[in-house]
């Protein structure tokens, strides 16, 4: 089964999911700079998505721990998730996702010189 | 020295269970240790992130939750007496003469010590910013983050958007000095105390709060003087609140902040270590925890511990360069025993 992700820089990414992970691990373990820093606890906001409009009632419905969680991200509308809540199976098969962009790792610092 | 300047055996950079539990390693190694953390409290982000979630995987504590671990790692290391730099980040690190280095927080306290631990986990906790365009021209002149002090916000029009307790905390105590006061928030539900969210509610049937739901996407001002703040309430549907001031209360988020500043290699925001003694790129400079990489690493609270083992030993070596660090057991030596203060 596939899962589609829109990047906050505007690229798409098809990766293969399996079931039973959580949207937030495949797009983390494919590598992709998701920050999701509580590692799915959902302790913080950092794995926000925008799901497509068509896969909203398709999802089991949030939690009113997650809704309390959201309140902690930006721009949330009725498609927003936090994707370390959504767990991959057949129904899901085809998922397409939005990463908010407060949820983007950080770019990796540049190293500075230090003095001394 | 100055009162803001203090000399000590090892700096730990960072108070979560890691850099707690370093404290005890290097107190059995007679070794002293002073903290800094940005956070106001111990626990990183066992504290800040999930003090009331379960964690299943400490050896031999088949359950306790994140505050649970910190309560019972400050009890292990009581005995050592560390000292805690609560509230203060580590602004810059500089080596000086006799081979040590000397740590600055941005509050201007200077440490000094012949060697530095990095237990900074993801980073600095600091405030989530939200993606309004051009809310940097805006940062400490017309969109704050903390309140330092009441006062500076007397007789201003406040907009406080989020919430949770920071949001509604600051919507009871500013509204008696504001001139006008809006809570904006996505939705009637909060997460804040019941009894602060009462309170609010109590004020504005007074009409000293007013409550929008809503989100802000916009700022309209000129050269950092707020004058409105953009709400968006559903799809297109959006309105202006005059104001001189929005404070912003989402929650902290982890930067790693002037870590990056260091002069240590790093690798996607994390600092390489050997795997027999944790040290870094630097010498006497270690990094343990979330924060350091090495073939293999996992980012287990276990491994953390288990770092902060073996960083004592070589730890040791950097302080007393003359001396043998004899291998003990805390079982079995009357020594170490003494130092945890049960014999």
């Amino acid at each position: 089964m596939f899962l589609t992700v829109h990047m906050p820089d505007g690229t798409t990414h098809r990766l293969e999911a399996l079931e039973g992970w959580r949207v937030m691990e495949v797009i983390r373990d494919w590598g992709l700079p998701i920050k999701a820093e509580c590692g799915g606890a959902c302790a913080c906001a950092t794995c926000h998505v925008w799901v497509g409009a068509e896969w909203v009632a398709k999802l089991v419905p949030p939690t009113g721990e997650e809704l309390e969680m959201l309140d902690g991200a930006f721009n949330v509308d009725e498609r927003s998730r936090l994707c370390c809540q959504i767990i991959m199976s057949k129904e899901l098969d085809g998922l397409e996702v939005e990463l908010a962009p407060e949820s983007l790792a950080d770019a990796p610092a540049e190293r500075v010189a230090v003095g001394g | 020295m100055q009162a803001n300047e203090a000399s000590t055996d090892v700096i730990i950079v960072g108070a979560g269970p890691v850099g707690l539990f370093a404290v005890f390693q290097l107190g059995l190694a007679k070794l002293k240790a002073q903290l800094v953390d940005i956070l106001d409290k111990p626990g990183g982000q066992c504290a800040e992130l999930y003090p009331e979630k379960p964690i299943y995987d400490i050896p031999s504590v088949p359950v306790c939750t994140g505050q649970e671990l910190t309560d019972r790692l400050l009890e292990q290391i009581k005995p050592f007496e560390p000292i805690f730099h609560f509230g203060e980040m580590a602004a810059s690190l500089e080596k000086i003469e006799d081979g040590k280095w000397r740590l600055t927080t941005d509050t201007g306290r200077v440490l000094v010590a012949p060697v530095i631990v990095i237990a900074a986990g993801g980073g600095s906790f600091v405030p989530k910013r939200p993606p309004i365009p051009d809310i940097e021209d805006y940062e400490g002149t017309g969109v704050f983050y903390a309140v330092r002090k009441i006062e500076q916000f007397r007789g201003r029009r406040i907009v406080i958007a989020g919430g949770g307790d920071s949001a509604l905390d600051w919507t009871v105590n500013l509204a008696p000095v504001a001139k006008s006061l809006t809570l904006v928030h996505r939705r009637t539900e909060f997460r804040a105390a019941p009894d602060t969210v009462s309170k609010m509610r109590a004020l504005e049937a007074q009409g000293l709060v007013k409550f929008e739901i809503g989100q802000p996407v916009g700022l309209k001002g000129a050269g950092g003087k707020l004058d409105a703040v953009t709400i968006k309430r559903g799809e297109g549907d959006s309105f202006d609140i005059e104001a001189d001031a929005l404070l912003p209360f989402y929650g902290l988020t982890m930067k790693l902040g002037p870590i990056a500043n260091f002069g240590l290699n790093l690798n996607e925001n994390l600092i390489p270590v050997d795997t027999e003694k944790f040290e870094t790129s630097t010498p006497s400079i270690f990094a343990i925890g979330d924060i350091n990489t090495y073939p293999g690493k996992l980012k287990l609270i276990l491994s953390g511990f288990h770092e902060a083992a073996l960083m004592a030993q070589a730890a040791y070596r950097y302080v007393h360069p003359d001396k043998t660090l004899r291998f003990q057991y805390t079982t079995s030596s009357s020594e170490l025993q003494r130092l945890l203060k049960v014999a």
